[in-house]
């Protein structure tokens, strides 16, 4: 390379240049600056404006409304044909006249809270549990190779399959609950993860390093949060499995010490033959397991995707 | 075999007196493994002088990329090495590669972190450099709300967050309409006349590479080595019109086509 024209071109353009400006200089810097700034202005999509909340009563909350009270009303007219004697299939208002017996004997909130802590702490050993080996697996080839495909595959085990071998372990204890609550959601949780980690593009990985993030810093600022919306999918599926599997181990581990939650009050309204019982039951199940999605999760997940610029203000 | 990045004391980082911001002996990468061996780049050696700004220009898989990953750390050349006197390098990809979770502020804010500047110093530091780049008042913007020519703006305020004395620029511009392009051309000239910085751009847009830089090195392609370097002494601001620029554009573009065409009888 010619050394002497460089220097001179060092001279008359290197750095330092640019703190002796002239008239001319200041002007053509100034023009520079409305160019970029009208292109800024062009080039920049307004915020779309949120929807007002006629709208979205009409879009989100009808619908589904609507859906019940035609469930409700097949029910009813099915139960006023008399196809089933009462015992066999009671009305909707025996169920609720069931629910309002609970309520009125101060039992209802008991019952539910038994089960959503017992789901609560469960689900949060299973995040303990599964955040980590889900990262073991996405990061460390031998380990996924080694272990990856049974996490998969034991999703698909219905955890109540553990049931048997878990009261062998633990008897009817609150171990034997948990276990089969961990056993099904730890899985989802781990597999969430690897799936969020495996989606990250490479270059966000490449820049995090450049920036010198390695390691468990690495791991804190760039892969975790870069995996996020995969790992609140997984998250959101773990707490389905907890609830689930929760719901099953309470039906078969039943045991005066253990106190009743959900699974329970509905194995002692069968054995009573209360079917209006076992209906309330299975609707405040399905009633919690709808209201944890839509209260957290989905708020959560919505506000992750939206932040990120990967959900319209309508979706 | 190896990459010596040698790190100077924190405060003596821009003061250092080293004859070189970046130097390549006989720098050689290869992919894969024996009948498969792809050699990228080979027998490279190539000297940045401490505030110059060099382009490399070659065909499309001549081993640019690969150049610039090994300076920045991100892969290891098979032969040869690359020293660094002036520590890690900062790296700008032709996406804005800027983390979507956090805002444009936050983005520059982490690269200051994760160098160490104290919490009380960094959103003061972030907005300096959100003005040093014309951005002032998109501290809290999100990524994707903001048009590719701010991204990449911001992207340029994150590299330079990371106060090294070397930018590595890998086709930053390529995906910009050619407006844009030219702003950030004249905003990158001022950025660099400004800071100092030594900078090492990879394009394969020659008009670019001689707007741009004060030497211009032009690789061939399989294996990429350095056939020929030109020295520019057209004074900045330049305009990527002008007619030095163009007549330039033009010998070098015949040394690229020449290279491209060498490749026939493989
Ligand atoms: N990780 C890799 N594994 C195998 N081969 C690779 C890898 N990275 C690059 N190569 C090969 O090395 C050569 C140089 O690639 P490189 O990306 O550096 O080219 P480039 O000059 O940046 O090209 P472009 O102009 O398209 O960006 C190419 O032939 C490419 O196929
Ligand atoms: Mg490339």
């Amino acid at each position: 390379m010619s050394s002497t024209d460089a220097d001179t071109a060092r001279g008359t353009e290197g750095p330092g240049r640019g703190s002796g400006p002239s008239g001319g200089a200041d002007r053509e810097r100034s023009d520079l600056a409305d160019l970029e700034a009208g292109l800024d202005a062009l080039e920049t999509r307004p915020a779309p404006d949120r929807p007002p909340v006629g709208r979205i009563l009409l879009d989100k909350v009808v619908p589904p409304l609507a859906a019940i009270v035609l469930v409700l009303t097949v029910w009813q007219i099915v139960h006023l044909s008399g196809v089933k004697p009462d015992y066999l299939l009671p009305g909707p208002l025996d169920v609720w006249g069931a629910v309002e017996q609970m309520w009125v004997q101060g039992t209802l909130l008991e019952y539910i809270w038994t089960s959503v802590s017992r789901g609560i702490s469960g689900f949060a050993i299973a995040i303990a549990l599964g955040t980590p080996l889900g990262l073991l697996i996405a990061r460390v080839k031998v380990v996924r190779a080694a272990i990856g495909p049974i996490v998969t595959g034991l999703q698909s085990l219905p955890s109540i399959a553990w049931v048997p071998a878990a009261i062998i372990w633990f008897g009817l204890t609150n171990g034997t609950i948990y276990a089969v609550i961990l056993l099904g959601a730890v899985p989802s949780i781990a597999n969430g993860i690897v799936a969020g980690v495996d989606q990250i593009p490479p270059i966000h990985l490449r820049a995090g390093r450049t920036l010198g993030a390695t390691g468990l810093t690495g791991v804190r600022h760039i892969l975790l949060p870069a995996a996020l919306p995969g790992y609140l999918a997984g998250l959101k599926q773990g707490w389905a499995f907890s609830w689930r599997s929760l719901m099953a181990a309470e039906l078969i581990v039943n045991a005066p010490a253990l106190g009743t939650g959900l699974g329970q009050l509905m194995e002692n309204y069968r054995t009573m033959q209360n079917m209006s019982g076992v209906l309330a039951a299975i609707l405040l199940i399905l009633l919690v397991g709808v209201a944890i999605d839509l209260l957290f999760f989905s708020p959560l997940e919505r506000r992750v995707l939206r932040s990120r610029g990967l959900l319209g203000r309508s979706g | 075999m190896a990459l010596t990045v040698t790190t100077p004391d924190s405060d003596s980082g821009r003061a250092t007196t080293a004859p070189h911001a970046v130097r390549f002996d006989s720098v050689s990468k290869s992919f894969g493994r024996a009948a498969a061996r792809q050699r990228a780049v080979e027998e490279v050696d190539l000297t940045v002088r401490p505030g110059e700004f060099v382009t490399l220009i070659g065909a499309s898989g001549c081993g640019k990329s690969t150049l610039l990953n090994l300076v920045a750390g991100l892969d290891e050349p098979t032969s040869g090495t690359i020293d660094v006197p002036g520590g890690r390098p900062a790296l700008m990809f032709q996406e804005h590669a800027l983390f979507p979770w956090l805002t444009a502020g936050r983005n520059i804010e982490l690269a200051l972190k994760l160098r160490g500047v104290p919490k009380k110093e960094r959103r003061p530091e972030a907005e300096r450099l959100l003005e040093l780049v014309r951005l002032g008042g998109t501290h809290g913007k999100r990524v994707h709300e903001l048009s590719g020519g701010m991204r990449q703006r911001v992207a340029l305020a994150r590299a330079l967050a990371q106060d090294s004395q070397l930018l590595l620029m890998d086709e930053p511009f390529a995906a910009l309409d050619a407006i844009t392009r030219d702003v950030l051309h004249e905003e990158l000239t001022r950025v660099w006349q400004e800071t100092g910085l030594s900078v090492l751009f990879v394009t394969h847009n020659v008009r670019e590479a001689v707007r741009l830089a004060q030497r211009v090195v032009l690789l061939s392609s399989r294996p990429g080595r350095v056939v020929r370097e030109w020295e520019i002494d057209i004074p900045q601001p330049r305009r990527i019109e002008d007619s030095a620029v163009s007549a330039l554009s033009v010998e070098i573009t015949d040394h690229l086509r020449q290279e491209i065409r060498r490749h026939v009888q493989h």
